[in-house]
């Protein structure tokens, strides 16, 4: 079986699995070897992200920290018009580059692995590079191609589409299209893990029942892909709300994203309190995904209670 | 159909790769602006040479990514043997939690350890970088050991411990052995994670202690220079070793 390191990844976590011996003797080994992970995870991922709970709660303080008193005027000023707009901005490139990646890596993620080729595990080490490429650097290297004297004009220009170079950064297109660019790879690899695992013989099943092409992709291959959709998705959107410096390479600060807000809050504006709250609602969309995505795996997966 | 497929696929990784060649091709291009080409030279690269701080930068980075991949790679491996061969209270929220970093986004992770460090009076700089990357390293190189583990019989351990292994000889001189590939794939996966890591520097890294991303960073918002473009070669040529590396390794199943 050929084995991608960042498809391994995606590999559904099997919450339900339980090999048979569930009780081995516990011995020193045992402690020493899940005490450091666990310690470090609770250390640097639950009590950090425990502390920011509950600084959105506080109120800020002169020196620029905390002050201990609580109040829910945070979260309240999160409703506020202005911040709203930078919300309502911020998720719908944030949905709009979801869906556009969607759309493109569905067919590219099957046909990929439907390939019948040796080409197959050298074209997945391809798209697996650019997963673990540097994301600002991956940016500016669309910058160039969309410059005014850059490949894309000149290329419109010598096919005279156009007259003169038409200005292609500093627009939101731009940021959407560095969103695509970069996290193109995060929505193929977990589709094409689902798509590689999708048993054949459903869809040839449901075609010998006398479902057609379409029926077969909506009603079998679609749900049966499911987790592999959600988990790209998740993959896509949340990076997409945070991806701050996107803006600075290739649209100027004016088009705010949520991890420009955030920037701003923590590290220039130093509102902690309010920043938390906003990282905290952040925190709430991705426990949705999250739950979604383990309901499909509950509800789809070939082993599942479906 | 089979015409528009191989297309498809051609076009992807057309959008997918064009961009990075046209960067490599401008960082051996002498010329200053425009995309006339006007020969072949190494001027940037011998400029990035000579900068003090860039070097600097570089250096640190490279420190800090040795060293949160090492760290990672012992918590994490220790970790995943302890996830596949022991069954324990709380084992499915330690997975969560693992699943639940492996997927939360930088913003995210870059916020709440800002606030961590800051609570715990850590200065922002190597020490809390190394911490910070160690971190988001961590379910990746669990998941890749993980997931090699899962491939494997399980009678092969149960076989040492017949032959009178002790739980530790079981471990030490089979089980270890047979995750090695996927340590090692694990490691230069995390190596490659913190060398490419903006947005989680950013946040909790000093004034004192610049590191790679973050210099390119500033010089992309200072405005285009050429010597961004070999810088950004450089980094893509890096992630190529190593993600092809790992990619190889992992790959290369024993039979």
């Amino acid at each position: 079986m050929l084995s991608a390191t960042a498809a391994n990844v995606f590999m559904p976590i099997q919450f339900n699995r339980r090999p048979r011996d569930a009780m081995r003797p516990a011995g020193f080994f045992k402690t020493f070897a899940i005490a450091p992970l666990a310690g470090w995870l609770l250390l640097f991922v639950l009590i950090p992200n425990a502390l920011v709970l509950a600084a959105s709660f506080l109120r800020r303080d002169e020196s620029g920290f905390v002050e201990l008193s609580l109040t829910l005027g945070n979260y309240r000023r999160l409703l506020d018009p202005v911040y709203l707009r930078v919300f309502a901005h911020s998720l719908v490139l944030a949905c709009a580059a979801t869906v556009l990646c969607l759309v493109l890596a569905y067919p590219f993620a099957y046909w990929l692995a439907r390939l019948r080729s040796g080409l197959r595990p050298l074209l997945l080490t391809l798209v697996v590079v650019p997963f673990w490429t540097n994301s600002l650097v991956r940016v500016y290297a669309i910058r160039a191609l969309l410059a005014a004297k850059g490949l894309m004009n000149n290329t419109l220009l010598v096919l005279g589409l156009i007259d003169e170079p038409i200005r292609l950064l500093y627009t939101p297109a731009a940021v959407l299209i560095g969103m695509v660019y970069v996290l193109l790879p995060f929505m193929i690899l977990p589709l094409y893990n689902s798509i590689e695992k999708l048993d054949r013989r459903l869809v040839e099943a449901a075609a010998d029942l006398g479902a057609g092409p379409w029926r077969r992709f909506i009603e079998v291959i679609l749900p049966l892909t499911l987790p592999g959709i959600i988990s790209g998705s998740l993959l896509v959107f949340m990076p997409a709300l945070g991806l701050f410096f996107i803006t600075d390479v290739l649209g100027g600060s004016r088009d705010l994203l949520l991890g420009n807000f955030l920037k701003d809050q923590f590290l220039d504006a130093r509102d902690w309190p309010f920043g938390a709250a906003a990282s905290m609602a952040l925190i709430g969309l991705l426990g949705l995904f999250l739950a979604a995505y383990a309901f499909s795996l509950k509800r789809f997966s070939p082993g599942g209670e479906a | 159909m089979a015409r528009l497929k191989t297309a498809y696929l051609a076009l992807v990784f057309g959008f997918l790769y064009l961009p990075m060649v046209v960067l490599i091709l401008y960082s051996f291009n002498p010329s200053k602006y425009g995309i006339r080409w006007a020969g072949f030279s190494l001027d940037w690269y011998r400029n990035l040479a000579t900068d003090a701080g860039l070097i600097e930068a570089a250096l640190n980075s490279l420190l800090v990514a040795s060293l949160a991949a090492s760290l990672a790679c012992l918590v994490g491996t220790v970790g995943a043997i302890g996830l596949h061969r022991y069954r324990f209270r709380g084992r499915h929220w330690l997975q969560g939690l693992l699943l639940v970093t492996l997927m939360s986004p930088d913003m995210v992770m870059a916020v709440s350890l800002l606030v961590l460090f800051i609570a715990l009076h850590i200065k922002l700089g190597f020490w809390s970088l190394l911490l910070s990357h160690t971190t988001f390293c961590l379910p990746f190189v669990t998941a890749t050991v993980q997931s090699r583990l899962q491939g494997f019989d399980r009678y092969l351990i149960e076989a040492a411990q017949d032959l009178g292994a002790c739980e530790w000889q079981a471990i030490r001189q089979v089980m270890l052995p047979l995750a090695m590939p996927a340590i090692l794939a694990g490691w230069m996966l995390s190596f490659a994670l913190s060398l490419d890591d903006v947005v989680v520097s950013f946040f909790v890294t000093g004034p004192a202690f610049d590191v790679l991303p973050l210099k390119i960073y500033s010089m992309v918002r200072m405005g285009v220079k050429p010597e961004v473009n070999a810088l950004a070669a450089l980094l893509f040529a890096a992630s190529v070793v190593l993600v092809g590396g790992a990619q190889w390794i992992l790959q290369r199943r024993p039979q």
